[in-house]
């Protein structure tokens, strides 16, 4: 082993005295550990090695517990959780492969580049499974739109996601984007990427056969992202603005470069193993390869092709700079791999080769500055079950009678005013920066429930979407998990689709603060159960923690991205309203529930009390119902109802549909303005043609689902009469502009 | 009839214009890549959209020196039919094959809808088959798409009816809502929207799959007519 260190590096020695492991995130017990399985103490290379393997991003330390409970395998799952993403069978020897990952903590210091490259990550996850990427979304948080900060991040944030998917192609087709001050400061930004595959074109992140090459390709490493795992591992505070230096540049061109690449040679045969270079860049993929397969590694970082000069062995093994993959190929096929990258102007290096002793070396002006165990770097990073306990607002919560506000009788306006909401209104804004029709697959846009993305040469189509509201996980974990799954699945049958298996991305704040671990437990045992119940296994995903501003945790916000297959393009449905005269019925039953919902955040000004109750049975029954009348082709529009309730779904579907509808609220013992706003679950809007609706309406009796007709569709007003009075009375087209124009405005 | 669909390092509407001629008219289509030297087998050459070379340094700006490019001069010259289509619009002016120049959108942003266009010339080869002044639905992406020429040119433009499409709401803040233009022989069109992106009702517009039926036409009269003599 060298001691010889660079200027500026301390030596081991100076590591264990300084305790410099600790700037790391390493902790005195975990480097008690690292030299146990060294023999020695660590040189710098080796525990910048070790703390980025065993930060909370690669190795799920603080999580791992818990992700044990997600139903993980089903009939249709070709590979769960473990791979870049994971893969499901769609028939045909066709497969759809997909994946969500977070760039909070990047975007939050750099905006544009935070979000481009978390982009850029996502989609490499999929290309390094042999598919070739077909759609991208996002789902999106921001502090309340009003602050410069706030519109600076959520500006930048879109153009970053646009700036990456437009140039690249890969149509961004949907997501969502949520405004509340509880991400003041701490952004989400989960960005989702699916692809398609054959079923004997999946590749695997191993280096198999002892003596193969293992080839770097893409631009050469710079010292842009230096510990950026870390970094995603720790709180923001004020001095996360010193650490831009952590956070990456991207290149969508160099990225297409690389996909196409990649992809040709893919589709050679000759790869025996693939991975991509994300969070720990050089050090993660080497290592987890090596791992997999069982062998070790040695890699020549002479060989590592350099954008900068004097780069030391520290910086090239945790530089983070993007669009990077290693693969390995038999010696004999190293030519014909080498021609790919060159026509395609792709840098191709050989920077290493598969070993037998289950150890990564590594090799820099002929000396070994770094030499250790596979196993301790992939598997040994000791995993923790963090103390849990019921925070106090949970208890407080549980006496809130949120019925308990005044009646508000001005419905019009509270319409306007929650229709207004930044987090309800129409998201043009955003998605017109995105080009979500590239590849001519693009059958549903942006803005209806879920999108749908056609498989070419086929009668089959992808509908996709990105779902969670952290208000509802927040006043309850567990209900808020299963209301998160369970709202997806809707999304997914009201575009005519058939849920398959679902991603997450898990953000929370500080695992460290038993309230905040409390929140996961419970959040993830209710997403579980409702995956279990749903027939939707995890296929894959990720977590961001330590997702905290000075003022605290932000809303516990575990995002389902869920993707359904559609049998036939006919079965297609959207949420707008298509023909006067159409029927419209309202599935599912409404209680007075306004615990957590939009009307009371924007009317009522709290978020308090209990969020609506979900039972999971009711909830499979309407969506085999649903899925079946889409199926049948007796449905005209669906939608699901979520944030705003009734009043919210009609005028959507209105809108959308540039129909008007007259709607009576049955006498009930509920208050109007509640029965509007009212957001209980398992709720569906449905329009069909009057010589159907008898029939699609037996068809849900038949599923036990409650449904009842509400009105027509019909003029250009929305009119819903209650107790003999038209308690709303507007013009679609002044709602729509109420709703349209509340974005632009803001961000003007 | 045989088409070419130009690749360069960072299209990403090549497929789309390769299916849209395959599923549209079903006549034989090949991808060109940027570093081919001979076109002659082609008869209608088609630079598609996307970000060639990054769209770095000035969209179009390094295209232009693809070994490709000097053929399709030499196609043009030949009257043989060029149509390019968004970054390959840019891609074309920069090569000087079609004048005025492409800026950033009045937005400064990115803009992908929807668009009404006119048709202010059916007869030109591309656009035979629409009715003068029809008004057709197809998309638009581009975050340069803003078009500009000096006054003289545009009155050129305008006299020798090379205006071919003009937009009936103006994205983007294009002089006199030109959304594509021809040289003036009318065998070479650019244009911002995507007409591939508008072949199919599932995917919003079928509006587009006229301007491929138009140039199958165009060229079908001419053989025939040849073969005639």
């Amino acid at each position: 082993m060298s001691q010889q260190v660079s200027a500026k590096e301390p030596n081991a020695e100076q590591i264990a005295e300084q305790q410099i492991y600790k700037q790391m995130g390493v902790s005195d017990s975990e480097y008690e550990l690292i030299c146990g399985f060294l023999g020695r103490k660590p040189n710098y290379t080796e525990i910048g090695v070790f703390s980025v393997m065993w930060s909370e991003h690669c190795a799920y330390k603080n999580s791992k517990p818990l992700l044990r409970r997600f139903p993980t395998s089903g009939p249709r799952v070709l590979m769960g959780p473990g791979e870049g993403a994971g893969i499901v069978d769609i028939g045909d020897n066709q497969a759809v492969v997909f994946k969500i990952e977070s760039h909070n903590h990047p975007s939050a210091v750099e905006p544009y580049q935070g979000a481009a490259t978390g982009v850029g990550g996502i989609i490499r996850d999929i290309f390094s499974m042999g598919a070739r990427p077909i759609a991208s979304l996002n789902s999106l948080r921001f502090g309340k739109l009003e602050s410069d900060r706030v519109k600076y991040l959520f500006e930048h944030v879109v153009s970053g996601i646009a700036g990456y998917g437009n140039c690249i192609g890969i149509p961004t087709v949907g997501g969502e984007v949520v405004f509340d001050e509880s991400y003041d400061g701490n952004p989400l930004v989960n960005a989702m990427c699916v692809g398609l595959i054959d079923h004997d074109k999946i590749q695997r992140g191993v280096a198999k056969g002892v003596g193969n090459p293992v080839f770097y390709v893409g631009p050469p490493t710079g010292r842009d992202g230096i510990h950026g795992a870390t970094f995603a591992s720790e709180e923001l505070t004020e001095e996360s603005e010193a650490k831009r230096t952590a956070v990456q540049v991207g290149d969508p061109f160099m990225e297409k470069l690389v996909m196409e690449a990649c992809l040709e040679l893919i589709d050679t045969g000759i790869v025996l193993g693939i991975q991509d270079m994300g969070a720990a860049g050089l050090t993660c993929s080497s290592a987890e390869m090596a791992s997999k397969a069982g062998n070790g590694l040695e890699l020549y970082l002479d060989a590592v092709p350099q954008r900068e000069e004097g780069m030391t062995a520290y910086e090239m093994m945790l530089s983070e700079s993007q669009e990077r993959m290693l693969f390995v190929v038999e010696p004999k096929d190293e030519a014909q791999a080498r021609e790919i990258f060159e026509r395609w102007g792709v840098i191709c290096a050989k920077v290493g080769k598969v070993t037998d002793d289950g150890r990564l070396k590594l090799i820099h002006h002929g000396e070994v500055v770094g030499d250790m165990p596979v196993t301790a770097l992939v598997d040994e990073c000791p995993i923790y079950n963090k103390p849990s306990s019921v925070p106090a607002y949970y208890e407080e919560n549980a006496n809130i009678d949120t019925l308990r506000y005044e009646e508000v009788r001005d419905l019009n306006g509270a319409l306007d005013q929650v229709l207004s909401s930044p987090s309800v209104a129409s998201k043009a804004w955003v998605y017109n920066q995105y080009d979500y029709m590239v590849r001519t697959s693009t059958a549903v846009r942006p803005g209806s429930d879920a999108a749908v993305v056609t498989v070419h040469g086929t009668r089959k189509a992808l509908a996709m979407t990105t779902d969670c509201n952290g208000r509802f996980v927040y006043l309850d974990p567990e209900i808020g998990g299963k209301i998160a799954v369970s709202e997806a699945a809707r999304n997914i049958v009201c575009s005519g689709a058939e849920p398959l298996a679902i991603t997450d991305n898990l953000n929370f704040g500080s695992p460290e603060k038993p309230d905040i671990f409390w929140q996961m437990e419970k959040a993830v045992d209710g997403m579980a159960e409702a995956c279990r119940v749903l027939d939707t296994p995890v296929i894959g995903g990720n977590v961001s923690l330590y997702n905290e501003n000075s003022k605290g945790a932000i809303y516990p916000t575990p995002v389902v991205g869920m993707v359904g297959l559609v049998h036939d393009t006919d079965h297609i449905t959207t949420q707008g309203f298509k023909n006067e005269g159409d029927v419209v019925l309202l599935l599912g039953d409404t209680y007075g529930e306004l615990g957590g919902s939009e009307f009371q955040a924007v009317v009522h000004g709290v978020t308090e009390g209990r969020p609506p109750q979900l039972d999971l049975n009711k909830e499979k029954s309407l969506i085999n119902a649903v899925l079946k009348a889409t199926q049948s082709g007796l449905v005209q529009s669906a939608h699901d109802l979520s944030e705003g309730g009734l009043a919210v779904a009609l005028a959507e579907s209105c809108i959308s549909g540039g129909l008007g509808a007259q709607v009576e609220l049955h006498a009930s013992d509920l208050r109007a303005d509640i029965a509007l706003f009212s957001e209980s679950q398992s709720r569906i809007l449905l329009s069909a043609s009057p010589n159907q609706a008898d029939e699609l309406e037996q068809l849900i009796i038949q599923h036990g689902v409650p449904v009842r007709v509400i009105g027509r569709v019909e003029g250009k007003d929305l009119v819903i009469h209650a107790g003999g009075a038209a308690v709303v009375n507007r013009p679609v087209q002044e709602l729509k502009q109420v709703w349209e124009d509340v974005i632009p405005c803001l961000m003007k | 009839m045989k088409f070419a669909v130009l690749v360069f390092p960072g299209s990403n509407c090549d497929i789309d214009c390769y299916k849209a001629v395959e599923d549209t008219l079903g006549e034989p289509v090949d991808y060109v890549w940027h570093t081919a030297t001979d076109l002659s087998a082609y008869d209608c050459i088609l630079v598609p959209g996307g970000f060639s070379y990054g769209d770095y340094l000035r969209c179009g700006a390094i295209s232009r020196f693809a070994p490709v490019m000097a053929e399709v001069a030499k196609a043009a010259e030949a009257g043989k039919f060029v149509l390019g289509i968004c970054n390959g619009f840019q891609i074309l002016t920069e090569a000087g094959l079609l004048p005025g120049t492409l800026r950033r959108n009045m937005s400064l942003k990115f803009r992908c809808h929807d668009t009404l266009l006119r048709v202010e010339n059916n007869g030109n080869p591309f656009t035979k088959e629409y009715a003068l002044g029809e008004e057709i639905n197809i998309p638009i992406a581009h975050g340069e798409g803003n078009y500009y020429c000096d006054e003289t040119t545009l009155a050129k433009l305008q006299a020798n009816g090379q205006i071919i499409f003009r937009y009936v709401n103006n994205p983007n803040g294009s002089l006199d809502d030109i959304a594509g233009i021809s040289n003036e022989r009318g065998n070479v069109v650019g244009m911002m929207p995507h007409p591939e992106r508008a072949v199919s009702s599932l995917l919003g517009s079928e509006d587009g799959k006229k301007m491929f039926t138009s140039i199958l036409k165009t060229w079908r009269d001419q053989h025939e007519s040849a073969s005639v003599r």
